[in-house]
């Protein structure tokens, strides 16, 4: 029995990323318990964490400090596999620009930007914000989240702000909009994408399913 | 490689079952939603829009059910309409599932609740729907006005400067509908679809006539939709989802 904790910090829909869990689990035939929870014994004692996060990083990052997510974090990582995802990812580098300027947690160096506004598709067409739709991912470099899934391929994205770290090995897929920007960013234990896997239909059931038997060593 | 255009095909749900009319008569059943869904999630549908049109509120816990059978098959963005007019509604659906709620006839009457909404939410989740019907007379500069309560009631609001006003106040995208076109599937109101979609900075969805796989195209490429939605095409097996987008990436638009 795997047990994979979803760490609710009351921001956004986790609903979703924990029944895209269980369904891959189910295809994968991973007997798996689910919780969604801010329980620090909860969260200590689960074999993975995943680490979602929709919403102002203001007041994401309230509540992350409030619930001490941010020390179970750091602790946790060095012990156990951790998927974040979109502003969850977001909140592991040093500090966002959205709402004036928030430091985060801090795990990766680097920063949270925006993309600009008015720029303009090789067509021509402005490119509206936020980035809300299907983008491609080009894998930079391999890794167990990405076995099965066809490289250069579609995920689906809702995001203004941007991961931006300052190690580019650290950087593990790239997605342009319409300059290259960083979609998925690991080093040991975490992996993070700024997609939401949980609405990315095959692709994202199978790094679901990649996370599941990750041993957390790229 | 960018950012793909989207198809979303449109459920409009009476108490858990799928209809579809023609100017809202000659209502026919099409089925059940969540076989409906999971089907066009399997054929590569980009988004499902679900539009609650169940008229008494009484029905409203069949619709969170239903929402949360579709969310536990289908793993693509699942948008909620129609009578939602408090946080509690969003709430609600959000907990059920949805990734995002359409917001119509409560944006009008209180343009407040989608700040609020989209301050509490995030604009990612807050879809402005805006019904609207050309008003000015032939040889008059076009002239766009929002209408609600399915086309019937006028409002006195100019469809382009709403559409800005909403952007303002936090809508993360529009669900535009021409009420002139919508059943009549003689294809969008390009125009119309234009106007909006230079005017904003959000993604712009376009809806309400289309009737082949060519006003699909014609939506993005002329009306400059970031999406297109569309139900009776899809129902009732004119075509299918593969074949739209195959259509679509063979005149060049960029599809998943």
């Amino acid at each position: 029995m795997t047990h994979v904790a979803v760490i609710d910090y009351g921001m956004g829909n986790l609903h979703s990323v924990a029944k895209a869990i269980e369904h891959a689990g189910q295809q994968a035939a991973v007997p798996l318990q689910v919780s969604v929870t801010s329980d620090p014994e909860i969260l200590r004692s689960a074999d993975r964490l995943v680490f979602p996060g929709v919403g102002a990083m203001r007041d994401c990052m309230a509540e992350i400090r409030r619930l001490c997510i941010d020390e179970i974090l750091r602790e946790q990582v060095k012990l156990k596999p951790v998927l974040a995802i979109c502003v969850g990812m977001q909140a592991l580098l040093q500090r966002s620009e959205e709402n004036g300027g928030v430091p985060c947690i801090g795990l990766f160096a680097g920063q949270v930007k925006r993309f600009a506004d008015h720029q303009l598709d090789h067509a021509g067409a402005e490119l509206k914000v936020p980035h809300m739709g299907w983008n491609r991912v080009r894998q930079t470099r391999a890794h167990p989240l990405w076995a099965s899934i066809p490289d250069n391929d579609y995920f689906y994205f809702v995001h203004s702000y941007y991961a931006a770290p300052d190690a580019p090995n650290e950087i593990a897929g790239l997605s342009e909009y319409p300059t290259p920007f960083c979609a998925a960013l690991t080093h040991k234990n975490v992996f993070a994408v700024q997609f939401h896997p949980e609405k990315s239909q095959r692709n994202g059931l199978q790094l679901y399913r990649n996370f599941l038997s990750w041993d957390g060593q790229a | 490689m960018s950012l793909a255009k989207r198809i979303i095909p449109c459920l409009d749900c009476d108490n858990g079952r799928v209809v579809k009319g023609v100017k809202f008569v000659d209502i026919r059943d099409a089925g059940d939603p969540v076989e409906i869904s999971k089907r066009y999630c399997d054929q590569g549908a980009d988004e499902i829009t679900f539009l609650d049109i169940t008229a008494s509120s009484g029905e409203r816990s069949t619709t969170i059910h239903t929402v949360e059978a579709i969310a536990s098959q289908v793993f693509i963005p699942l948008t909620v309409g129609g009578g939602i007019r408090k946080l509690q509604d969003i709430r609600n659906m959000l907990n059920a599932g949805a990734d995002k709620v359409g917001i119509n006839t409560s944006a009008v009457l209180n343009p407040e609740f989608v700040r609020e909404a989209s301050d509490r939410f995030g604009s990612q989740c807050i879809v402005v729907a805006i019904d609207t019907k050309c008003v000015s007379k032939p040889g008059e500069p076009k002239r766009w006005e929002i209408f609600t309560h399915g086309g019937r009631n006028p409002t006195g609001l100019e469809a382009i400067a709403w559409a800005r006003k909403m952007v303002d106040y936090g809508a993360g995208e529009i669900l535009l509908t021409s009420m002139d076109r919508d059943g009549t599937r003689s294809g969008f109101d390009l125009e119309l679809n234009r106007a909006i979609s230079e005017a904003v900075t959000v993604p712009v969805i376009a809806s309400g006539g289309v009737g082949n796989l060519q006003d699909l195209v014609d939506g993005i490429l002329i009306g400059k939709a970031d999406a297109v939605l569309a139900a009776s095409i899809f129902h009732f097996g004119q075509f299918t989802i593969p074949q739209a987008k195959q259509y679509m990436r063979e005149r060049g638009i960029e599809m998943r």
